[in-house]
């Protein structure tokens, strides 16, 4: 299972002089899901852009054991899928048209529409659990439902490796554990290779087998939840006091932040 | 709840559409100065030759309706690729600098050439519009992201400011030129004859070819180039394929009948608001809601001011402008 599915080699993103990541090596494992954490700004979307082509870099990005400088971009859009953080549909467009566009790697220019683009449509919106939303626009769904409706998307394009960028910003808790569970589900089930950019530390704990964070455009620390999220990488990386404990329920880390609740404070305070 | 966007839904108005249009065709070839009825129009079309009005009909009307059929399209269809590929509902293909690049145009054969017939003209006007919207293409287009939306209207409105002031700097140098041109800067279906016609088919035809070849790319576009490259998506090539067919069609057609404001502009909404933004439906819709209104203006702007014409370009302004403001006001201007 130990194959890489993605990878990059001396990879330098952004403009002459001013590179937002400078030589970095990574190799992401088949099957596994990776979530790459790090402060406001440390490149952590831009290294998942560049991962997936949409940004231009030096260096080699390796995808299925090719260089992606000698794939297409229909080529890569059949190996790798990417959802990228609030993206926005046309008004009006409903939840299966969206759907039906991330078939649109797998079309010919003449054969427009095939069974197997129906019925990889059918199995992402089953797997989202958005059949029933099918016929609506994407505009009158909620948060979460319209975030599912683009996860169907990435899903109908059927690619082994699946990046996504902040995918539970802006969700209520409830949708955002149903989005992380469709994605453990969908590494499980169909042995998806899974890259993700997180804000939140303790999804990232909770949901991932690998943790990268990420400095400065650097590889800061990198393992298993257990191993990367420790109060100091925390203090290293974003710079904050926190107390990491066992979450009672799996056992991972959990970061509780090590700021004084302000009723204790105000008692500290002394008075004029 | 009813899907807005089921095929059968989409088919059906399509056909209502077509039969529309030839209705408005009918008239446009009955209805002018001069009052030919049905009868007449139906013999002279299946079986011509020693009808009272075959002379006409076949010499005027016909060349006239014709003109508004596929100059009706091309504005409708380029303004729906023009605002896809900006992803701008309120761009038209002004924007590219196709108008004031044909102006231009016009005004260098009158002043430069001394060219005063209107046919000497059309090949002027074609070549400023394709020449502009390429210079407007190559500012807009350099940088690393390409043509982006916001640099293709930065791009436009300075060049075509810069190519407008040199056009009015002419015309009030010269008095011949400027007499010239007020012809031509409101734009008519009158002078439009069969052959005239003939050469703009085959501009015409591969900007229409092009449009619907960039479909997929324009759909894909429409939820952000990164979306579109993600779902492999060539965004250069999409972008430059949908500004060429622009120029193809709106330029042909500001050629050949002059500038015709605001069907370009208002068609892809009605499209739009009648068939959902996806561009399978909106690009047939708008290619026959362009002829549906081109024609029906230029039909109200015989009948207005008999025994003289209106001009079609003067009409769809005066109805065009009320009827956006109207549909912007009920909020059924979709984001694109």
């Amino acid at each position: 299972m130990d194959e890489e599915a993605l990878g990059a080699r001396g990879l330098v993103v952004g403009y002459r002089g001013h590179e937002v990541i400078d030589g970095l090596d990574l190799a992401l494992m088949r099957g596994r899901i990776t979530a790459i954490i790090g402060a406001n700004g440390c490149g952590k979307s831009t290294l998942l852009w560049a991962l997936s082509r949409l940004l231009p870099s030096e260096g080699t990005v390796v995808l299925d054991g090719r260089d992606t400088a000698t794939l297409s971009t229909r080529e890569i859009a059949r190996r790798l899928s990417v959802l990228p953080q609030g993206p926005s549909a046309p008004e009006g467009l409903t939840v299966a048209d969206l759907v039906a566009r991330g078939r649109y790697p797998h079309q010919k220019w003449l054969r427009q529409w095939s069974e197997a683009d129906e019925a990889a449509v059918r199995e992402a919106l089953e797997r989202t659990n958005m059949t029933a939303f099918a016929g609506r626009p994407i505009d009158e769904l909620s948060g979460g439902q319209r975030q599912k409706a683009w996860i169907a998307m990435a899903l109908a394009q059927r690619t082994d490796t699946v990046l996504l960028d902040e995918p539970t910003t802006y969700l209520d808790i409830g949708h955002q554990a149903e989005v992380l569970d469709l994605l453990v589900e969908l590494n499980v089930s169909a042995g998806r290779t899974i890259v993700l950019v997180l804000h939140d530390l303790n999804q990232a704990a909770r949901y991932a087998d690998r943790v990268i964070a990420m400095e400065r455009g650097r590889i800061a620390a990198d393992g298993t939840p257990d191993e990367v999220i420790t109060a100091e990488t925390l203090r290293a990386v974003f710079g904050v006091e926190a107390h990491v404990v066992a979450d009672p329920h799996s056992g991972a880390p959990l970061v509780i932040p090590a700021s004084v609740p302000p009723a204790v404070r105000r008692a500290a305070q002394p008075t004029s | 709840m009813p899907s807005r966007g089921s095929a059968t839904t989409a088919v059906s108005g399509l056909v209502a559409l077509a039969i529309a249009v030839g209705v408005v065709a009918m008239l446009s070839i009955g209805v002018g100065s001069r009052f030919i009825p049905p009868d007449s129009v139906l013999s002279a079309l299946f079986s011509p030759g020693g009808g009272f009005y075959d002379n006409v009909i076949w010499e005027l009307r016909i060349p006239r309706t014709v003109a508004g059929l596929v100059i009706g399209a091309a504005l409708g269809l380029s303004g729906a690729v023009m605002q896809g590929l900006t992803r701008n509902p309120i761009a038209d293909p002004g924007i590219l600098g196709v108008h004031a690049g044909a102006a231009f145009g016009v005004v260098v054969a009158i002043y430069v050439f001394g060219l005063l017939d209107f046919r000497a003209h059309v090949g002027f006007a074609f070549a400023g519009a394709a020449l502009v919207s390429a210079a407007v293409w190559l500012v807009g287009s350099r940088g690393r992201d390409g043509a982006t939306p916001v640099k293709l209207a930065l791009a436009g409105a300075a060049i075509s400011a810069f190519i407008g002031s040199a056009t009015s700097l002419v015309l009030y140098a010269d008095s011949t030129a400027f007499d010239e041109f007020r012809f031509w800067s409101v734009g008519s279906l009158a002078g439009a004859k069969a052959d005239l016609l003939l050469a703009a088919a085959p501009f015409l035809a591969g900007g229409a070819l092009l449009a619907f070849g960039v479909i997929r790319g324009l759909n894909a576009l429409s939820m952000g180039a990164d979306v579109a490259r993600s779902l492999g998506q060539r965004v250069r090539l999409v972008r430059g394929a949908a500004a060429l067919a622009v120029v193809l069609l709106s330029g042909t057609a500001v050629a050949a009948v002059g500038p015709i404001g605001f069907v370009g502009l208002t068609v892809p909404h009605v499209a739009r608001a009648l068939a959902g933004p996806d561009h399978r439906r909106v690009l047939p819709y708008s290619a026959l809601l362009g002829p549906l209104v081109l024609l029906g203006a230029d039909i109200v702007g015989r009948v207005v001011a008999i025994p003289s014409e209106v001009q079609v370009g003067a009409i769809t302004a005066a109805v065009g402008a009320p009827v956006f403001i109207w549909f912007v006001r009920r909020r059924t201007v979709r984001e694109l």
